[in-house]
């Protein structure tokens, strides 16, 4: 696990503005943006930005990355694929991510998001990020 | 394409830009909008930086750019008639973008028919060839959208009318 990073990642610009909470306990954690007016995308239907909650499983993939290993440096994404599966509706969603294999350079990791039910996943994500593992020696 | 054409595809384009919160609060521009196909913009900001360390803006940001111009090419690729929600979003992130450049997303329907368009699109800071990022998505005409759009509908008529 790296602490400082995680503090790192949350107090990125981009990443604070949107307002993304972790709730991480151990290894684990569970990724909350909370609802906010400025994340509709479409305010007639009214829902979420499809770019807001893809952003956010990538931050939440990017988080679960670093608590799962000690990492040197913030991951990067290489690529990603987004399955939107519900319309976001305007309130907290919610999401966790799965670590299916982590190499020495590059991990790939599945994310899912949800809100009033954990059972309907609102959109998952599937990626590949660059990583830097700390080296045992250190 | 007549001009009257285009100054309605123009009018739809600022009304899906302006008129959606998220991308008003990122600062997305459009540059041009044709018959399936969209330029966007979304000019260097520090509070939209991933990387302190470097200044480069944040992934999120270019994957909400790359998720709204698609939806721009999918919708006017479909006539203008019906908002259209993402199916599903790939991108490859290519490179890192250059601090203090804007970022630039240029995207074109490849096949919009029926309630399915498919997209491609590519983001690039200036120079077309080397690109940040590229990316493909599907969007489909959802009931939900179809709702939406029909209470627009029906709230210009009522506003015409009165």
């Amino acid at each position: 696990m790296s602490e400082p990073l995680i503090s790192t990642l949350l107090e990125t610009p981009y990443i604070a503005g949107l307002g993304v909470e972790f709730d991480h306990r151990g290894d684990e954690l569970t990724g909350c943006l909370p609802f906010r007016d400025d994340l509709v995308g479409n305010p007639l239907i009214p829902a979420l930005h499809g770019g807001a909650v893809g952003a956010f499983l990538e931050i939440v993939a990017t988080g679960s990355l670093i608590v799962s290993q000690p990492l040197d440096r913030l991951p990067k994404p290489i690529d990603i694929a987004i399955d939107y599966l519900r319309p976001a509706r305007a309130a907290d969603v919610f999401a966790r991510a799965q670590v299916a294999r982590s190499g020495r350079r590059v991990a790939n990791v599945r994310v899912e998001a949800w809100q009033g039910r954990r059972g309907a996943p609102v959109a998952t994500l599937h990626g590949h990020f660059l990583i830097t593992p700390k080296r045992s020696d250190d | 394409m007549t001009p009257e054409r285009q100054k309605f595809l123009n009018d739809l384009a600022t009304l899906l830009v302006d008129g959606s919160p998220h991308a008003v609060a990122l600062g997305f521009k459009v540059d041009d909008v044709g018959e399936g196909d969209a330029h966007m913009r979304l000019p260097y900001r520090e509070d939209l930086v991933g990387d302190p360390e470097t200044g480069v803006i944040h992934g999120g940001a270019v994957t909400a750019l790359l998720d709204h111009v698609c939806g721009l090419a999918a919708f006017t690729g479909f006539g203008g008639e019906d908002t259209p929600a993402t199916l599903d979003l790939r991108i490859d992130y290519m490179r890192p973008a250059e601090p203090g450049q804007d970022i630039i997303a240029e995207a074109v329907s490849l096949r919009s028919r029926g309630l399915v368009s498919f997209v491609r699109a590519t983001a690039h800071d200036g120079n077309t060839d080397e690109p940040v990022a590229i990316a493909q998505a599907a969007f489909m005409i959802t009931n939900a959208s179809k709702a939406a759009q029909d209470r627009a509908r029906k709230a210009i008529r009522e506003g015409d009318a009165s």
